[in-house]
């Protein structure tokens, strides 16, 4: 069944629903264990080809994982072919390794402590085998470079390692001039040996013994100082050297070289900041058009740029709006119109947009309305007074695209994400809750929420059972929210973030 | 562990550092590869050291740049040319990594190497490294390999050639764009060293696809080919086949590649020659002096100056006076910054009559500007309107302007202007001078931040320079000597410094008889920071005065002040006093 499932592409009708499995967990709780506030996940991100993923938590940390089943196929295949797993491949990871991206800081001018959450994680382009990667926090955005190295173990020194090392410091550290360094047959200006033609035979080089290597992250630059406000998006470039970085107000554009310079490329912050209505709250560049970006809005809007009309781009090449349902405006209108998310798809003709209610897929030719609107949260309409008591109303939901383009997923509360087929004609929509038993949340949820979904869009359910229903719909609990997730390259293969723990799903 | 003779110590421990945990040591130890190599010898050298390089490459990247530089100049030390191959496998290792600044110095180094080599070995081992490179599974390799073409080319053979040139077209239209830019890049160089029937066909065809690349960062690239490319064509293909490009270029979309035709454009009307920019490039250029995007008419603004000279004044007065006018009351600041730091060396092309006539009143609005540094690039470049139609029509203009300057509340503003004023001086002569920019000078003296006063002091001297010491005598020393009196202890010392700086040029008799004076009377200040400044004073007076003098006066102050209660003074004074003992040894 899984097979037919894969079959995406059939010309005929929309894709059939995927049917999702439990792939893997890292990091799992167990029952009762209390979750570090710095161990929660706060950033997920998949590289270009799949192989890699990172993530990064409130705690500064980046951790790596690699793609286990490419990677050893050879090996493993003839284990698979005996243990009959031939065909029911899909992504698996490993751990790979981590490292501290970003520490607490504190800015001395402006009073102000600065978290050493990671915000955004993103993968540049691969070379010679080491990863790179740019990771934020609030105001600092790194460019990291992790590679295998050696470990060396050196063997035949001209001298005994413990001497070597004492009185290599006094011999290096003070420079040729020095009398110490002038042979008996050496120049008197003392500026440099002379030797005798053939060379010196008892003289001979380390020699370096490794089998092992090690993974190694280094620090390869700090692009600091740029923003006032808080770091809220990165971005890579397709032209391979440059990268944004947006906060509330202003986008930067840098090149990956340089750490000591960025270009203000929009600025949206008024003279007087008491006119200031709405602020930028995501960005992103174009997958293949090195010239276009777009950025989202509190009040519910994307821009598209062009870099190539003018070195400032305040004015914008187009505006992506949805125009407002006559009579509904209310307190909360403007608060959930604000967009947590944008993303496009990698053909670069949708954009995907998640607001607090739900999901938009845009053409970035049509800009009069969202292509398709898939309602998350619609059931949360009536509670949303208790929501913004306990500011839950501000909560950021991300959101993801299949590589196909044919699927869209996002989070919602109680760990769950729900996963909308996007392709016309298809009435797909999953919701799964990140556990191991993803399809759990199904027989236990409420009918009442899933049924006001269901006249948008088809939910998939199993069981009719609708034992331990709260009598109140109060299941949803907001504590537990997944905020962060993101969708395999090229396969259908989720990685989705609750609390502390990274599960991944694959269809 | 081998037993090293004790002149061999330092050797020693240099080779085990190339080995060593720290980072420093290491890179020290790479710093001096060629004294290691010569110790081990031409032979060892060869068949280890290099051996050794180039398996332990997987270094921090401060060591691998420095290794890279290293090694290009390394021929010497593995036995001279002929062996100069065993060089290339350690700099094709380096020529792969991920670091940008190690690879081009690794590609700077086999270039400098290849070009020594024979040619013999630059085809058995040369050119199969630039097609390994070029063939690359990663990018870094074939960004690389661009860069080494135009040193491969020349030997190859007949059908190697051939296969180079394929080679570099299809890195023009490598997936990766960074491969792009790098072969964008080297185009210029490469084309150089291919022939001209290939010059014509394949890379022309080359420089299409780059000209046409989806990707901004490659096409700004290009249009630095256009210039390289149309210098090594003929003068009428280079009008059919650079010239629509460039033209093209100008019409970009992206204002970024026109930034760039507008920075390159000279350069590019000397590649087509002076009939097509006549007949293309003015209009070309026109469009981009009234360009939307500022930073576009900033870069043309800039070219204001070369770009006429390459014309003939009737077309400069015609065509790109217009513009200029324009760009005086361009709406960003910057447009007219640039414009002002050039217009100018207009003044020579057009000629006398058209200057007052034409440029005249643009200098004059530009004079008067609200942006500071619009006024400050008009008067740095004084002296060249001066030449043509002096300077008695922009005097009136100039006096409102300076002093506005000079009164500026950015300090920076201020220092400007001061670094002008002997310029002005010399351009405006003594009378003018007199009569309005004298006060200023000494207004500055005065100033409350210290950049500025030390800036006054050294153009207190300057003027006295400028003018003689007759002059000065006249016009500054004594209203120099008369702020010693100031009641602010920092002004005073003002002045002691621009006695220092006066002292030389005002010769040993006027410092005897009006600067030494008040130095000596200033020993008695309550101030313990001006009378250390005296001792300074009077140490750096010794070398001018006479002998008899330094014995007369000097040193019996400078006595005095090495018994004073405070600890600094007595330092100052005590030095002070020690010159003086050498110089009369002496």
């Amino acid at each position: 069944m899984n097979g037919g499932d894969e079959v995406v592409t059939a010309p005929a009708g929309p894709p059939q629903p995927l049917d999702w499995k439990f792939s893997q967990v890292f990091g799992e709780r167990t029952a009762g264990e209390e979750v570090q506030e710095v161990d929660i996940i706060s950033a997920i991100e998949f590289d270009k080809t799949g192989d890699h993923l990172a993530t990064g938590d409130r705690g500064g940390r980046a951790v790596l994982f690699e793609r286990t089943d490419t990677k050893d196929h050879d090996a493993l295949r003839r284990d698979l072919e005996r243990t009959d797993h031939s065909i029911n491949r899909h992504p698996e990871f490993r751990y790979k390794t981590e490292f501290q991206s970003h520490e607490p800081e504190f800015d001395y001018l402006k009073s102000l402590e600065i978290d050493e959450k990671i915000n955004k994680i993103r993968w540049c382009q691969t070379a010679n085998r080491a990863l790179f990667l740019l990771s934020t926090n609030d105001k600092t955005i790194k460019f990291w470079k992790v590679q295998e190295k050696k470990v060396k173990k050196i063997s035949e020194m001209n001298l005994d390692p413990p001497k070597a090392v004492g009185n290599g410091r006094v011999a290096s550290s003070s420079n040729s001039n020095s009398p110490t360094l002038c042979l008996a047959n050496g120049g008197s200006s003392g500026n440099d040996f002379s030797f005798p033609p053939g060379g010196l035979p008892s003289l001979r080089l380390p020699v370096v013994t490794s089998q092992e290597t090690n993974l190694v992250a280094r620090c390869r630059r700090v692009y600091a100082h740029a923003h006032d406000y808080h770091i809220n998006s990165i971005s890579n470039n397709s032209d391979g050297e440059t990268f944004i970085s947006a906060d509330d107000l202003r986008i930067n554009l840098w090149n990956l070289e340089i750490s000591n310079q960025s270009f203000n490329i929009v600025d949206v912050k008024p003279a007087n900041m008491e006119d200031l209505t709405e602020v930028i709250t995501s960005a992103e560049f174009h997958p293949t058009h090195c010239n276009m970006l777009a950025y989202s809005s509190s009040k519910g809007s994307i821009r598209l740029i062009d870099l190539r009309q003018s070195a400032l781009c305040d004015s914008h090449a187009k505006l992506f709006e949805e125009p407002e349902a006559p009579g509904s405006r209310s307190f909360f209108t403007e608060i959930i119109a604000s967009i947590s998310d944008i993303k496009f798809a990698k053909d670069g003709r949708y954009m995907l947009s998640r607001d607090y209610m739900a999901l938009k897929l845009w053409d970035i030719n049509m800009d009069s309305g969202p292509v398709s609107t898939f309602q998350v949260h619609e059931y949360l309409r009536p509670k949303l007074c208790d929501l913004y008591e306990n500011d839950s109303i501000f909560d950021k939901f991300e959101c993801c695209l299949s590589g196909d383009g044919l699927r869209v997923a996002t989070g919602s509360y109680s760990n769950l994400f729900r996963i909308f087929g996007c392709a016309p004609g298809s009435t797909e929509a999953t919701t799964l809750e990140a556990s191991k038993n993803p399809m759990r949340r199904q027989v236990q949820t409420p009918s009442r929420p899933s049924r006001s979904l269901s006249s948008i869009t088809r939910v998939v359910r199993r069981g009719a059972e609708t034992s331990g229903v709260d009598a109140n719909g109060n299941s949803f609990d907001f504590t537990t929210k997944l905020l962060h997730l993101a969708w395999h390259p090229t396969e259908n293969s989720i990685a989705c973030a609750a609390a502390n723990s990274l599960y991944m799903y694959y269809a | 562990m081998a037993m090293i003779d004790e002149p061999l110590y330092p050797i020693a421990v240099l080779i085990d550092e190339l080995k060593n945990e720290d980072i420093q040591l290491r890179l020290n130890s790479i710093r001096r590869l060629s004294t290691i190599a010569r110790a081990l010898g031409e032979e060892r050298t060869r068949k280890e050291l290099i051996p050794f390089l180039s398996e332990n490459n997987d270094d921090d990247d401060e060591v691998l740049l420095a290794m890279a530089e290293e090694l290009g100049v390394f021929i010497p030390y593995v036995g001279g040319v002929q062996y100069a191959n065993v060089l290339l496998p350690p700099l094709e290792t380096l020529c792969t990594v991920e670091e940008t600044c190690v690879r081009e110095k690794a590609v700077e180094s086999l270039c400098r190497i290849g070009a020594q080599m024979m040619e013999q070995d630059l085809v058995e081992s040369f050119i199969p490294l630039v097609k390994r490179l070029a063939a690359g599974e990663w990018f870094t390799a074939r960004v690389s390999s661009c860069g080494l073409f135009h040193i491969a080319y020349p030997s190859a053979p007949e059908a190697l050639k051939t296969e180079l040139r394929a080679i570099y077209s299809q890195l023009c239209q490598d997936d990766m764009p960074m491969v792009r830019r790098s072969a964008a890049t080297n185009l210029g160089n490469f084309a150089a060293t291919v022939e001209a029937p290939h010059l014509k066909v394949d890379i022309m065809s080359m420089f299409d696809d780059l000209t046409q690349d989806d990707q901004d960062s490659v096409r700004l690239l290009a249009v630095e080919g256009c210039a390289a490319l149309g210098k090594l064509l003929e003068p009428q293909d280079c009008a059919a086949h650079i010239l629509p490009v460039i033209v093209n270029f100008s019409q970009d979309k992206s204002w970024r590649v026109r930034y760039m035709v507008a920075n390159q454009l000279y350069e590019l009307c000397e590649a087509v020659g002076p009939e097509p920019t006549r007949s293309d490039l003015v209009p070309a250029y026109v469009r981009l002096l009234r360009d939307n995007e500022a930073e576009v008419r900033i870069a043309a603004a800039g070219k204001v100056t070369k770009f006429c000279r390459i014309l003939n004044p009737e077309l400069a007065i015609q065509h790109i006076l217009p513009c200029v006018k324009e760009l005086s009351t361009d709406s960003s600041q910057h447009v007219r910054s640039a414009l002002a730091s050039v217009i100018m060396g207009m003044a020579p092309v057009l000629g006398k009559d058209a200057t007052i006539e034409q440029l005249l009143p643009i200098f004059l609005s530009l004079l008067k500007d609200e942006f500071p540094d619009v006024r400050l690039n008009i008067i740095s470049k004084l002296d060249q309107v001066n030449q043509v139609i002096g300077i008695d029509l922009l005097s009136q203009s100039l006096l409102p302007a300076i002093v506005e300057l000079a009164e500026d509340r950015h300090w920076r503003v201020r220092l400007a202007i001061i670094e002008y004023i002997p310029l002005l001086a010399s351009q405006l002569g003594v009378g003018f001078f007199d009569d309005k920019l004298g006060a200023l000078c000494m207004q500055w003296l005065k100033d409350k931040v210290y950049s500025i006063r030390d800036a006054a002091a050294n153009n207190v001297k300057r003027l006295a320079e400028e003018f003689g010491p007759d002059w000065a005598m006249q016009h500054i020393v004594p209203q120099v000597l008369d702020m010693i009196n100031n009641p602010h202890y920092l002004h005073r010392m003002t002045i002691l410094h621009s006695i220092s700086l006066l002292a030389p040029v005002m010769g040993s008799d006027i410092t005897c008889s009006k600067l030494l004076p008040v130095v000596i009377n200033a020993s008695k200040d309550r101030v313990p920071n001006i009378k250390f400044n005296v001792a300074k004073v009077l140490q750096s007076l010794i070398p001018i005065v006479d002998q008899s003098v330094v014995e007369k006066k000097i040193r019996p102050c400078l006595v005095e002040l090495s018994e004073d209660s405070d600890v600094d003074v007595r330092f100052f004074a005590s030095q002070a006093l020690e010159s003086s003992n050498q110089v009369m040894m002496s």
